[in-house]
């Protein structure tokens, strides 16, 4: 059993099936944009679409699963590569701060994101 | 004649690793590699690998053979040697002791975490535990692996993390207790297993199964093992 505190749920089943499912609501948000684009719309018809609360609840959806994704990812990527073992004794430190700066613009987009939803 | 080029490294008597290049006349045959190794340990003893059994069975003479793993006993020079010219060097990843010797302590160190023998605290039957055929069927592919450590020194997440993740051959036996209708550790086993290192690195590019000597499937048996922590959680 090796733990970590800085993983987003302390199991790597749980880490997985966020990973999993995250994807899946994203590919489901991308396809639906991807399609209603291809479809046609103007100004209009895509503030129509945004203004209603299912389309809005879709969007929070789809960033809060963007925004998990993103942390397994990038967590994934610091522990293989910001290491002791790949960087000497300050290995720990940047990946800290790796891990820090991340955490602080993912949290960003989420606020940012939320306020652009319900501010439209 | 072969152009050979082989990893030489005594820390003795070596700043740094470097490669050196030497002819060997294989008389025109398709010998394995380790032949062409004793080849030329003929001509300079210096040269340090690990050999024993010469037919695959062991699993010491594992190498890293034009950036392919394998044991050399076993890999004839058609599949190895491109244009002429072979590169031997020791398996990827873990530290050098000499040559082509590497330091396995991680390697072992992994597999021992799996406790890769069989438990069972019932009381023992008067004869043996039996298995039916199908049961038994359910070990094939796993407990042929020789530990030569070809998957794991194959692997990127190994590289990484090798003290972390477990890696294909320790994952593979991991699933073979598992597999074992005898053991009855398997929620013990599977507690080991959740966390974001051991088993849930292995992002299923199956190096492991394209080097396995054995043809073993390690990637497949750490779907099973996912598969068996989804089902113990949900």
């Amino acid at each position: 059993m090796v733990t970590s505190v800085t993983s987003l749920g302390r199991s790597g089943l749980y880490d997985w099936f966020v990973q999993r499912a995250s994807a899946l609501i994203l590919l489901a948000y991308f396809l639906f944009l991807g399609w209603t684009l291809v479809a046609g719309v103007d100004y209009a018809s895509w503030k129509a679409l945004f203004s209603q609360t299912w389309m809005r609840v879709f969007s929070l959806l789809a960033l809060v699963s963007l925004c998990a994704h993103a942390w397994v990812g990038l967590w994934t990527v610091f522990t293989d590569y910001l290491t002791e073992r790949m960087l000497g004794s300050a290995g720990g430190i940047v990946r800290l701060l790796a891990e820090a700066i991340s955490a602080l613009v993912i949290f960003t987009y989420l606020v940012w994101g939320i306020q652009i939803l319900w501010g439209l | 004649m072969l152009q050979v080029s082989i990893y030489r490294y005594n820390p003795e008597t070596d700043v740094e690793p470097y490669m050196q290049d030497v002819q060997v006349d294989t008389g025109g045959k398709d010998m394995m590699v380790l032949d062409v190794m004793e080849l030329i340990k003929a001509e300079d003893d210096t040269v340090v690998y690990r050999r024993s059994c010469r037919e695959g069975v062991c699993g010491s003479d594992g190498v890293n053979m034009n950036g392919t793993n394998g044991l050399a006993c076993v890999t004839p020079l058609s599949k190895a040697v491109r244009k002429n010219k072979l590169v031997l060097r020791p398996l990827p990843g873990l530290p050098v002791i000499r040559d082509l010797v590497v330091d396995m302590s991680l390697f072992y160190a992994q597999y021992e975490k799996v406790q890769p023998y069989l438990q069972n605290n019932t009381p023992a039957p008067a004869i043996e535990r039996l298995q039916t055929p199908e049961e038994r069927e359910k070990l094939d592919g796993l407990y042929e692996c020789i530990l030569c450590a070809c998957c794991s020194t194959a692997c990127p997440s190994f590289w990484w993390n090798p003290d972390r993740f477990i890696g294909p051959a320790g994952l593979l036996q991991a699933y073979r207790f598992l597999a074992d209708t005898r053991d009855t550790a398997t929620d013990e086993r599977l507690g080991r297993l959740d966390d974001p290192f051991s088993v849930f690195r292995c992002h299923g590019i199956q190096s492991c199964v394209n080097v396995c000597p054995k043809g073993l499937n390690p990637t497949r048996a750490i779907g099973h093992i996912r598969n068996m922590l989804l089902s113990r959680a949900t």
